[in-house]
């Protein structure tokens, strides 16, 4: 009887482990909300056909290609994206913020609109393109190195912004000190800066690279779609919905369990987001 | 975010020309649009609200044109139009999309929402044949059909699953070549897009599409002992909540009137 009067007296005082009914219910719809397509995915799945039609050539060529531009596109993203990253956080240069906000422009931009404005950049008749097709023989538009282009130039401002934010965040004594010992100015960023930002280095690396992983609009308008040279898991599972919904959930399947094997990659880091410093 | 659409809104008052379009309608056997509503059937009987309308991607122009006049013709009503490849607009159809009538760029499609049960007794009402269309300079100097075959030239098609794609299968298979695109695009818009910002040298289209580009490209003819042609057929769909609009649309299409604007298009008789 005590105990109980206790209990209530604490549920009075706001008990943090208690939710209010007012925010559970919307929560258990919004988790409602975000798992139902899951489990549709997962309940409508032909389990019975699924190695015939995993089995097909078309789409262990559509999934080598993703992955293996998706990697590409974060490779590129980290040569260029951690040096952009490092001048966007600490150059003493004026109009910085302006440029960070252009380059992160591709973040909010629709995917479609970069693939059209990486047309008009780098295809034949592109303000570049048209140099590197007449000096160098080379066009990207159709080719496995544009759905690269196309991927990076989505993907690389999720690591750009990662990265940044760790770099503001990063105490600077560290490398004051090792530049008062006699370092110089690229040996701090190699040995005090870049370890200091590691696992945001890792986290940007794999935002980057789920998201080049995902990515559609941009090129199927940029690289156009040919199986085993453009054709992306995401292009197979969208022009798959058109004719044979039935390989479409199969192959969502397959990146449904890419994605789900990075989350648990990353347990560590995002799983427990609330007890992370 | 698939279907590229357009919209008109029902437009000026109604015209004179409004009459003779409806008598139009009325000449079709099962123009009896407003028959279930009203005790005086015929063709002032009035039409009102939305009918959207699925189109194949390659009739963009002439069902744009079509669908304005037929508002025209029936102030109050309003055709909604989505375009796409006609295989996409079936899936969409068969998954519920609230479409009223459905025009595909090929039996096949229109076979598979029928056999889907949300469409029965189509009607065939234009035909369209392959056409070769290249940038208006034709940098890689494409004079015929055999040019696509070659290495060297850059060549954009249709998807092979979508009609545009399977009509050009066709085509290359009747003049015994081997073509190999660099890329195979959703639908015939989209290759046409592709040839407009001169990203290929060719893309072979329907020969509505060249005509519809204007002088954006250059139309090269494919001669007819090899080219092939696909078949359109309409239908209202079972779940249409406005038949009566939706039969009137569709009845307006085949319409002399209808035909008219078709074959202004390009489109070849069924």
């Amino acid at each position: 009887m005590t105990s109980r009067s206790g209990r209530q007296q604490r549920s009075r005082r706001a008990d943090p482990g208690v939710v209010p009914a007012a925010l559970a219910l919307p929560a258990l719809v919004g988790a409602l909300f975000l798992l139902v397509p899951l489990a549709g995915l997962l309940v409508r799945a032909p389990w019975r056909g699924l190695g015939n039609i995993l089995a097909d050539g078309q789409v262990v060529e559509a999934l080598r290609l993703s992955l293996v531009c998706a990697t590409a596109a974060t490779a590129v993203a980290l040569v260029l994206g951690v040096p952009l990253a490092w001048v966007l956080a600490r150059a003493p240069v004026r109009g910085v913020s302006v440029l960070r906000a252009l380059v992160t422009l591709p973040l909010v931009l629709p995917p479609v609109v970069g693939g059209v404005a990486l047309l008009l950049a780098f295809g034949r008749r592109g303000i570049l393109g048209a140099h590197l097709d007449s000096w160098f023989g080379v066009t990207l538009p159709f080719t496995t190195a544009g759905v690269i282009v196309a991927e990076t130039f989505v993907a690389m401002p999720f690591l750009v912004v990662t990265v940044e934010g760790a770099l503001r965040a990063a105490d600077r004594g560290y490398e004051e000190a090792a530049a008062t010992l006699g370092a110089s100015r690229l040996t701090v960023f190699r040995r005090v800066t870049l370890p200091l930002i590691g696992p945001a280095l890792v986290a940007g690396a794999v935002l980057c690279w789920a998201r080049a992983l995902g990515e559609f609009g941009a090129t199927i308008t940029f690289a156009g779609n040919f199986p085993g040279r453009t054709q992306t898991m995401p292009l197979a599972v969208y022009l798959a919905l058109e004719t044979d919904p039935e390989a479409a959930i199969a192959l969502s399947l397959v990146l449904l369990v890419v994605s789900v094997a990075l989350l648990a990659g990353l347990r560590d880091r995002w799983l427990r987001a609330g007890a992370a410093p | 975010m698939t279907a590229r659409s357009s919209r008109r809104r029902g437009g000026a008052a109604a015209l004179a020309a409004a009459a003779l379009l409806l008598a139009g309608c009325g000449s079709s056997s099962t123009g009896d649009a407003g028959g279930s509503r009203g005790a005086s059937p015929g063709p002032s009987a009035r039409l009102t609200g939305t009918v959207t309308v699925f189109a194949a991607a390659s009739l963009q122009e002439a069902f744009t044109s079509l669908a304005h006049r037929f508002e025209t013709a029936h102030p109050g009503s309003r055709v909604v139009l989505g375009f796409g490849p006609s295989s996409g607009l079936a899936q969409q159809i068969l998954a519920g999309a609230p479409a009223d009538v459905f025009a595909a760029a090929s039996a096949k499609n229109m076979g598979q929402v029928v056999t889907g049960g949300t469409a029965a007794s189509p009607t065939t009402f234009v035909r369209n044949v392959m056409e070769i269309a290249v940038p208006p300079a034709n940098p890689a100097r494409v004079g015929g059909l055999r040019d696509l075959a070659a290495r060297r030239v850059k060549v954009a098609l249709c998807q092979p699953q979508v009609p545009c794609g399977a009509t050009a299968a066709k085509v290359f298979t009747n003049a015994n070549l081997r073509v190999t695109p660099v890329t195979a695009e959703v639908d015939v818009k989209s290759v046409l897009a592709k040839v407009t910002l001169g990203e290929v040298d060719a893309g072979v289209v329907y020969v509505t599409d060249v005509r519809a580009a204007g002088d954006k490209v250059r139309g090269i003819v494919i001669p007819p002992a090899v080219n092939a042609s696909t078949s359109y057929p309409i239908a209202v769909l079972k779940r249409s909540a406005n038949r009566a609009i939706a039969r009137a649309f569709v009845d307006f299409v085949l319409s002399p009137a209808g035909a008219a604007v078709l074959a202004a298009a390009g489109f070849a008789r069924p």
